[in-house]
Formats: structure tokens, sequence, C-alpha cells
């Protein structure tokens, strides 16, 4: 099963490998990881997707938190939470392409970067559900390259 | 009042009452060593090898506990001490290390003597830092301290570039509160989680106390004997957990495990409830976890929650100090009627009619096991016993009844020969007034040799054991069980004349190849309290350590002496270790 992990970290040198260094010592699962600093003075969020089973997440949990480091670790997979991404794509497009690409962006809400000689870098963000969908759509394109940033997920707000 | 930052590294230490140092000089710490040079308040000690340090300052911290301190050069200072890191992380024993690293603006350079310390060392410590500057010395020290020895007691490293140890900065008073967010490690026991375990252990009719090394480390000897003896139940303990509860009290099966007592590994088996207390169902306790105590519900008391139903499921799980938890149950139960278990002690006293350390002697060759009851007889089982790993610490576990904690020194978790000789030396440090015996075997000794020369240099005199059997013992054994007596590698030939050695070193040996000879020859080495006397004991080369449960079997699939080798095991597990 697929989990979120949400890690706020103090934001020392070397925390990042600390917690990298967790799940590879312990063989555990990272489909994707994302950090960056919060409006919390010097402490970090980390978003960390894993898979694994009950048990293997229990672990996990428990060693995130005997970090040194690890302020607080909140699973968000049985919280109400909000969960994004955002993917930039490079793609070369043919002429008889561009109106259907068009639409596509215009359907997905997402934005013309850059565009040059028919290359084009769009940008989409959402629902990692979403990046999946947009990217089968846009199959009969040519994908040069794509950068996904991983999930950034957030408790949603408390009725 | 200006100081440097070796000055200020120096009275950090004073002021978290460090007496002895263990280390070895280097380019990176040159500035500390010169502090150190000046002050008389901290005894640095002189080690041959940087992991001797780490060995030592373990072995000080088991016995004494206090946390042991290390300090070592950049590079090849710390990547010494890695494996003596490693074995203190394992058996969750509190140690500061203190490493030079080479000047901030060649961090990352490829520079002389330069490795990534806060890299090499993060997968075995509990904590780690670099400091940048001088500024930060005395609070990481603070913290390193705190972080060493509280919660669950771990390793820390401090790594310190030479140029910080020069900068000057005004001297200010030594913190004294520490303020840290993240690291909480006072966790108050959950008084629901007490009454709810009070409860079971009230209800059940076939119990057993599994204590292990948090019992030791927790200082909880005291609260875990009022505590089985309110209950009167049975209590076995792990190879870590020896001495925590008297060893020839009646209460008391023994160790447990791989190499654990009959009617201990068979109670476990056949139990409706263990209570483990600062245990962590290692692999060499639980042997295949499929078939570990299968009828068993199990309380885990540990003050490390990723301990709990790591390995094993707990259905009652206590969070806390051991000696708290413990305090709390006996409380609640005081007041609580307990099942008659008197049907659950006549069968365990049938298990333990097997006499499962019963061995045969032999009036040509010595036996290892007879080694272990002469020097238990001779210290009048009062000696600290430092181990080194194989054959002879199994023996020095099963046959030497640890009756206090503290007593009982060895590398349980990471397993590291040479672990023994500097172990017993900063064992030695913290009590200069006791015996202190290190059995080992003539492959481990020759791991940590050089140590013999910091021993002779400090006078801290101890004995040395040596079960010269010629052999890897429990490699041997291994391969006689498992791979058709194939004995690769195991055979330790051009052994060194042990006694001359020792005498080379400064010291004395004797070599005792006859029974009649030991118990004299160990009387006269104890009796001579100011030296350190190697006693080579020549011992049976072909003697197995048992009970045996092999790697991956069950705990009532015992292998007990004198059963017809393994040529009965029809299922073989190769990839058990």
């Amino acid at each position: 099963m697929r989990h979120i992990i949400s890690v706020l970290l103090e934001n020392e040198a070397g925390a990042l490998s600390r917690v990298s260094g967790l799940f590879s010592s312990r063989g555990f699962n990272i489909e994707s990881l994302t950090v960056a600093v919060t409006n919390n003075d010097g402490l970090s969020r980390m978003t960390i997707v894993s898979y694994g089973d009950d048990r293997q997440i229990e672990q996990i949990i428990k060693q995130l938190n005997k970090l040194i480091d690890v302020f607080k670790v909140i699973y968000l997979t049985d919280k109400k939470h909000i969960d994004r991404e955002l993917m930039l794509i490079k793609l070369s497009i043919k002429e008889e392409e561009k109106l259907k690409i068009k639409n596509l962006i215009d359907n997905f809400s997402c934005k013309v970067i850059n565009a040059l000689n028919n290359n084009y870098i769009i940008e989409i963000s959402g629902h990692s559900k979403k990046l999946n969908d947009f990217l089968e759509q846009i199959s009969f394109a040519t994908v040069i390259d794509i950068s996904r940033t991983g999930i950034s997920a957030i408790l949603d707000i408390k009725k | 009042m200006e100081l440097n930052g070796a000055e200020i590294i120096i009275n950090s230490l004073e002021n978290e009452n460090v007496e002895y140092v263990f280390g070895y000089p280097g380019g990176a710490v040159l500035h500390i060593y010169d502090a150190l040079k000046v002050q008389e308040n901290i005894k640095h000690i002189l080690v041959r090898h940087e992991q001797g340090a780490a060995h030592a300052a373990d072995g000080y911290a088991r016995a004494s506990g206090k946390p042991g301190v290390v300090l070592v050069t950049s590079g090849p200072g710390i990547t010494n001490t890695l494996t003596g890191i490693a074995t203190a992380h394992m058996d969750s024993i509190p140690m500061v290390v203190i490493s030079g690293q080479v000047p901030l603006h060649l961090v990352g350079n490829d520079a002389f003597q330069e490795v990534d310390s806060i890299g090499v060392t993060r997968p075995c410590v509990k904590h780690n830092f670099l400091i940048k500057d001088v500024e930060e010395i005395a609070i990481t020290i603070k913290k390193a301290f705190y972080i060493a020895t509280t919660g669950r007691p771990g390793p820390v490293v401090i790594d310190i570039p030479k140029d910080i140890t020069i900068n000057k900065t005004k001297l200010k008073p030594y913190p004294k509160e520490l303020n840290m967010r993240s690291y909480q490690p006072n966790i108050s026991v959950d008084t629901g989680q007490i009454k709810k375990a009070a409860k079971l252990i009230s209800k059940v009719k076939r119990p057993i106390i599994y204590s292990g090394g948090g019992s030791v480390i927790g200082n909880a000897s005291k609260e875990l004997i009022e505590f089985t003896r309110l209950l009167n139940f049975p209590i076995t303990q792990t190879l870590m957990g020896l001495g925590a509860y008297p060893g020839n009290d009646k209460l008391n099966l023994g160790m447990l495990g791989m190499h654990g007592m009959y009617e201990a590994n068979m109670a476990m088996h056949d139990s409706d409830c263990v209570i483990a207390i600062g245990a962590r169902f290692d692999d060499r306790i639980t042997g295949n976890l499929e078939k570990f105590c299968p009828y068993a519900k199990i309380i885990h008391i540990d003050i490390d929650p990723s301990s709990i139903s790591k390995n094993v499921h707990t259905d009652i799980a206590i969070v806390g100090q051991v000696s708290d938890a413990l305090s709390l149950l006996i409380k609640e139960l005081k007041n609580i009627k307990v099942n008659d278990i008197s049907a659950w002690w006549s069968q365990i006293n049938d298990w333990r009619k097997v006499d499962s350390l019963a061995y045969d002697k032999d009036p040509k060759v010595i036996k290892p096991q007879t080694v272990l009851e002469v020097l238990y007889e001779v210290t009048k089982g009062d000696a600290i016993i430092t181990s080194d790993v194989g054959q002879h610490q199994m023996w020095a576990a099963q046959y030497y009844n640890f009756d206090k904690p503290r007593r009982w020194i060895n590398s349980g978790g990471l397993g590291t020969m040479g672990f023994g000789l500097p172990a017993a030396m900063g064992a030695k440090f913290a009590f200069p007034n006791k015996d202190v015996a290190c059995v080992t075997g003539d492959g481990s000794i020759q791991m940590m040799l050089q140590e013999l020369s910091t021993i002779l240099q400090y006078k801290t005199p101890i004995k040395i054991v040596n079960l010269n059997n010629r052999y890897l013992g429990m490699v041997r054994q291994w391969q006689e069980f498992f791979y058709e007596k194939r004995y690769a590698m195991s055979y330790m030939d051009a052994l060194p004349d042990f006694v001359k050695l020792a005498q080379s070193y400064g010291h004395d040996g004797i070599s005792i190849e006859k029974e009649e000879d030991l118990k004299p020859a160990m009387i006269n080495a104890f009796a001579r309290k100011d030296e350190t006397i190697f006693l080579d004991v020549i011992v049976d080369e072909k003697e197995n350590v048992f009970p045996m449960i092999p790697a991956g079997s069950a705990h009532c699939d015992m292998i007990l002496y004198g059963d017809d080798s393994m040529e009965s095991q029809d299922e073989k597990d190769l990839n058990a270790v």
C-alpha cells in the first residue's frame, strides 16, 4: 500500500541524508521525497511517499521519530489531507497536433512556459492522477523529457 | 577570558565530569592535545589503535554507567574507531567520540587524512555533529552528552575541523539547561497500559519474564528483582541481560536463545504470557519467528518505541524507563491476586532435570567449560568479566553465574572479536580495585593484542583467560554441524607463544595444559593483584557449545550435549546466520 508521510525536521546540515539513509539501511522503499523550508523558523518539511505493509509503515514512522533532528511525523494517509505535484514536460509537436495540444492544455489548466521551433515546455500541477492522465493523453506527441517534483502534502482544514 | 576552541573542548569535558579520555593523537587534533597537556583534571589514555580507544571507552561505560569518551584524529583515526562505535551502538552504550577534521576550507577537497566522518559514522551512531564555529563547541558537547546518555543510550560523534579548535572566543558559563524541541527522551509511562498489563499478568497460567540489556543499562536491577519475586514468576535473561537478576536465584532459568538453557527455551515456547523487559526480540533470541512463543501474549516494556512490534507483535506495549514501568507495575500488582502457577513450576522443574549444562570431562584434556567454572570459583563470582566473541563468550555466559549487573561486558549485538581486551582495560579504569578478567580465545585475542602495551603503561592489571583450542571455535562448530566438517579457514595455524608474547609486553603468562594445574594457576594469577597475567589454557579443540538452537529453528528444537550431532536435522536453512 502507498503511504504519505509528512516530516517536520530541524533544518540542520545532513538532516536529509539521515532520512534517506534510514530508508536505504532498513530496506524501506521511497517513491518520492520532497523537502523545503517552512514558515516555522528552522524547520523543514519533508513529504515522503512510500509503500509497504502495515508493519513496515509502523516501523518507518517509529524510526523517523527516533531521529534526533525530527520534530514531528504526521502520517497523512489516514487523515484528510491535500497532496499535489508539479510536473514540467518538454514536448516536440507536429504542426497538425497543435490544436489537439491546445485543447489539452486548456482542459488540464496547464501553462506553456516556453515554445521554440515546435518544442514546448509545459507546466502542470495537481493531484498525481491528473498528471498521469495528462501524460497518457499527450502520448501521441513526442515527449522529450519530464521532471516531476514528487508529492507535497499538507493536512486539510479542520471543520 | 578568551580561550581557543581546543581549550573550550577541555573546559566542556571538565563540566561533563569526564575522568578519562581514550584516544590517539594526529594532525587534526594537535591543538586539542596541546590543551589536554596543560591540565590535570582529565586523564588521557593513549591506546595503541583507535579501535581499542572506542572499546576501552565502551568497557568503561558498561562497567560504570557513565559515558565513555574517545578522542581521535581525522581520516584513519575516525575510520579505525568505526567498529568500536558500531559495537557501542548495537548494545546501546553511552559514548561521545570527538574526531578531528581537516580545516573547514579544505573540507570536501580530498585533503590529507580527510574522510567524511559524519557520512561514514551516520549509520552507526545515535547522532553526530559537525562543528563549524567555535561558538558552537560548548553547546554541541552539552547536546552530545545529553543525547548519548538519555532515552535509549548510544554513541554520538562530534567532528571538529582543526581551525575551529584554534579560533578564539570568550569563555562563557557552560550551558546548564538544554532545550531540544526535536529530542524529548523522557517518556512517562502510560498508566492505562500498566493497568492492562497487570490485569493480563493476574490471569495467566504459564508466564515467563524475559529480561534484556535494558534492565542492565537502565539500572533496573532492584525493580526487576522485586517484580519477579513479588509474582514468583520464572525469569530468563538475554546475553546482554545477565546479572540484572541474581544468577543463582531459584526463580532464574538462566540465559535463553541460541545457546540458552533448555528450561528457559522450553518455558518460552510453552508460555502463555511473555513479559519482555528491556529486550528487543533479536534473532539470536527468537530463532524462527514463525515458531516463536506460539501460545503467548506479549507484554513489552522498552524505552525505545521502535523496538516494540519490530520483530514480534506486541499485545501490550509499555514505553518508558524500565525501572519506572516496573515500579508502577509492582504497585499495581500488590493489590491484585495472581494465579497459582505451581503446575507451571513443576513442569519447569522437570525441564531443569535435563541439566543442559552438564558435560563429560576428559582426563587427557581440559574442557573449556571447566575453565569458566574454576574462574567463577576462584573469583567467587565477584569479578568483572569481559569477553570477546565466539564459543568462549557463550561458555562464559553459561557457566559464570552473574549475580550483579554491569559485571558481564561483551559485544552481544555486533559480535565484535577484539572487544574483550580493551574493554577489560576500560572496566579496570572504572573499578581499579576490582578483579577484571577478559575471557577470550586464540582467534579473538589477536585482534586487539596491541592494547597489552596500554595496559602496562597505565597500570590497569587484568587477567586474560585464553581458551586456546587452536580453532576459531564457533566457526568450526558451524562447519562441523552445517558444512559436513569442512573446516575452511577455521584452524589457527602459526599461533604465537602467548606466554612469551605477554612477557614481551612486560606482563607475565602461564601456560596450562592439565586440569589439576588450572585452579592453582588461577589462584596465583588473581593473587598477583598488580600484574596482568595471561593464562593460556589449552582446551579441548573438539568441544562444542550446547544447548544449541540451529538458526531458523524453534525454541523447542534444541540440540543438547551428547545428541547425535546434526545428522538428525533434515531441514537445513542455509540462509540462516
